[in-house]
């Protein structure tokens, strides 16, 4: 048909013209792995380290009293809240047929589906959000997410997505960040300047 | 094309020339390699997730096809289109038609080796097409009409001085700024303007999952999401050596990869694309092949498609980071570069398998466990026997050899040259004609070689 076609035709004949013996496909077994005796307290302190602010609540509510007390919270004109028992944002992304719409968002509140122990991780489902851009074009993020939802590592983590559903999904390990210039890091590349994490029971 | 020969000690030398800046890249480089041990000591399991990552990688590489035809099959089903390459100008053909098709003018563009590789930039600026790479160290040198000079820190030879210079030209900051902090603000505003204008957006890939066709992405500014989750037409290029096979593969690489690239836990945005946005959108997915079936069918370098350019081997050569990364005259520097850029063209690069002490250091950061110090030594062997090495460096080790071969004119020679590093004043030993001793001193000769020695004592019995 067109060239692609063609160019698909010799590459896979000259990969299959050289078979290889091929060693078996390795199992990974996660039970094989660090885990931690205070999962929570090992995601807390690695959230830290990749400059990420974790915060232990009880109830929804307490997420408010806190974002209130920072200060570019409470400056905030437009904020996007995915979880409405916590915060009522002052708009609704979800009316947004363009993603540009959302660009002068200050502050997105969303919710994440687990945490991981070893590196601070955060998944969050696409799932679960009306536009993908809603994570990373915001000035601030603030996730909210259930401290019993935890595993260890990247394989429980990975178990447990089990087979992807939704057409994105992606593990935020704090704010965005870049060491570019001279190996300074810096927070507030491109996406978020700071990462609230909320945890819940 | 036709390259011209590398010779990796001349293109070296304005760098290593430079004292200071030498020594401040070392320095630059190995506190990265110090965060990278750090936190591969902070995993008892390390070394066994390195070997289940080189299983998994040789296992890929050698039933490479059935996992590219099972890709291909899974990424359409979720509704992606899945482009194949033979060599960078169809890659760089396929793109342009893609935005041609879109009627594009602008592009972002976040960190990606493969479209260097295939000078993907430069081709699409000759049709018209304007070009923004959005990760920071990247937008540093394109601004500066440079290329990367590492895998993983773009912009890692250049001081923020510098930084500052070329961002008060292009764009606009305070003249001899400096601080990093204010220059990182300045290019997040310059480069959300160029997010909000940019109509399609292309991101390389870490990788690909043949099982469920999806692609993973991994950065830490967030550029590559925001590049691609704003426009609707998003093009992933990746060389079919991405592959892995299966979803929890990525629960072994996503714990390498970080941790010995920047010595991180995990990159900021570890992004899962399974098929495009919504209805509307578009995900193209281009399988690169451009010298990659042909190394795989060489056993003796076939190791180095397991990499998964995290850029440790580079933190850590000795050579590299006195010399800069600019030096090897090839899209991937470092040891890994001087495997791979041989294999593309041996003429032009016989210089860089010799850019190397054979420490083995790159050897034991690698995490996927590419025998990179033994492929140098392979690729020295095999120059020698296609007859590349230099005139000096040929007549040189001829004479070598005659003299290892006559034991009398050996011990002749030895004798000569024992006795005139003792009589010679010290300016004729040290001076221009012998670079050895730039730096060095040469040792006390002794009063009689081994042999002599041996001659008068054991020969008794």
């Amino acid at each position: 048909m067109n060239a692609s076609t063609s160019s698909r035709r010799s590459m896979l004949d000259r990969i299959r013209t050289r078979p290889l013996d091929s060693n078996p496909l390795p199992k990974v077994d996660p039970s094989r792995m660090t885990t931690y005796a205070d999962p929570v307290q090992q995601f807390v302190e690695t959230l830290g380290t990749v400059g990420g602010q974790a915060h232990m609540i009880d109830r929804p509510e307490q997420i408010g009293e806190i974002l209130n007390a920072i200060e570019v919270f409470a400056k905030a004109r437009r904020i996007a809240s995915l979880v409405p028992e916590a915060i009522q944002g002052d708009l609704d992304p979800s009316c947004f047929d363009d993603p540009h719409g959302l660009a002068s968002l200050d502050w997105v509140v969303a919710r994440g589906e687990f945490i991981v122990a070893e590196n601070g991780a955060i998944w969050v489902d696409g799932g679960s959000l009306p536009h993908r851009v809603l994570l990373f074009i915001p000035q601030y993020l603030a996730l909210v997410v259930s401290r019993s939802q935890i595993v260890n590592h990247m394989h429980e983590a990975y178990e447990r997505i089990g087979v992807p559903t939704s057409s994105f999904g992606v593990f935020v390990s704090g704010p965005s960040k870049t060491a570019d210039i001279e190996q300074s890091l810096v927070l507030g590349a491109h996406g978020c300047r700071a990462l609230q994490v909320f945890m819940l029971p | 094309m036709k390259l011209p020969i590398v010779d990796h000690p001349t293109a070296a030398r304005p760098f290593v020339t430079n004292p200071k800046r030498s020594q401040w890249h070392d320095k630059a480089l190995w506190f990265v390699r110090s965060k990278r041990d750090k936190q591969a000591g902070g995993v008892s399991e390390w070394e066994h997730l390195r070997e289940l990552a080189s299983k998994i990688k040789t296992h890929t590489v050698a039933n490479l096809a059935d996992y590219l035809v099972q890709f291909e099959q899974a990424a359409t089903r979720l509704g992606a289109t899945v482009h194949w390459a033979a060599d960078a100008a169809e890659h760089n053909e396929i793109v342009l038609k893609i935005l041609k098709r879109h009627e594009t003018l602008r592009i972002v563009k976040s960190k990606s080796m493969l479209t260097e590789e295939c000078h993907l930039n430069h081709f699409l600026e000759n049709n018209g097409i304007e070009v923004v790479d959005t990760d920071l160290g990247e937008r540093i040198v394109q601004l500066r009409d440079e290329t990367p000079s590492h895998i993983v820190l773009p912009a890692i030879h250049i001081k923020k001085e510098e930084v500052g210079e070329t961002f008060h030209q292009h764009l606009g900051t305070d003249e001899g700024a400096s601080d990093p902090k204010y220059l990182t603000e300045a290019a997040r505003q310059h480069l959300r303007n160029k997010f909000l204008m940019g109509e399609v957006g292309i991101t390389g890939v870490n990788f690909g999952i043949a099982e469920t066709g999806g692609l993973v992405v991994c950065t830490n500014e967030g550029n590559a999401d925001l590049g691609v989750s704003l426009p609707k037409v998003h093009i992933a290029c990746m060389g079919i050596e991405k592959l892995i096979p299966r979803f929890q593969d990525l629960s072994v690489f996503t714990r390498l990869l970080a941790r010995s690239a920047t010595g991180q836990p995990i990159t900021t945005y570890t992004s899962h694309f399974h098929g495009p946005r919504d209805p509307d959108s578009e995900l193209h997915i281009i399988l690169v092949d451009n010298g990659r079936t042909r190394l795989r069918g060489n056993a003796e370098f076939r190791d180095s498609l397991n990499c998964i350019r995290c850029g440790a081997c580079m933190n850590t050569c000795p050579v590299y980071r006195r010399s800069g990364g600019h030096s090897y005259h090839a899209t991937v520097p470092g040891p890994i570069g001087s495997v791979l850029s041989p294999t593309r063209d041996a003429k032009s690069y016989k210089s860089l398998p010799y850019a190397c002490s054979l420490c083995g250091s790159c050897t034991d950061v690698c995490p996927v466990k590419i025998p990179l110090h033994h492929q140098l030594l392979a690729w020295r062997k095999e120059l020698v026997g296609r007859g590349l090495l230099p005139v000096s460096k040929r007549v040189s080790m001829r004479l070598a050899s005659m003299l290892f071969q006559r034991p009398r004119l050996f011990a002749i020679a030895g004798k000569c040259g024992r006795t005139a590093l003792r009589v010679l004043p010290h300016w004729m030993t040290h001076n221009r004609l012998n670079t050895w001793t730039i730096a060095r001193e040469l040792p006390n000769p002794p009063r009689e070689s081994f042999r002599e020695w041996y001659g008068r004592n054991r020969n008794e019995d």
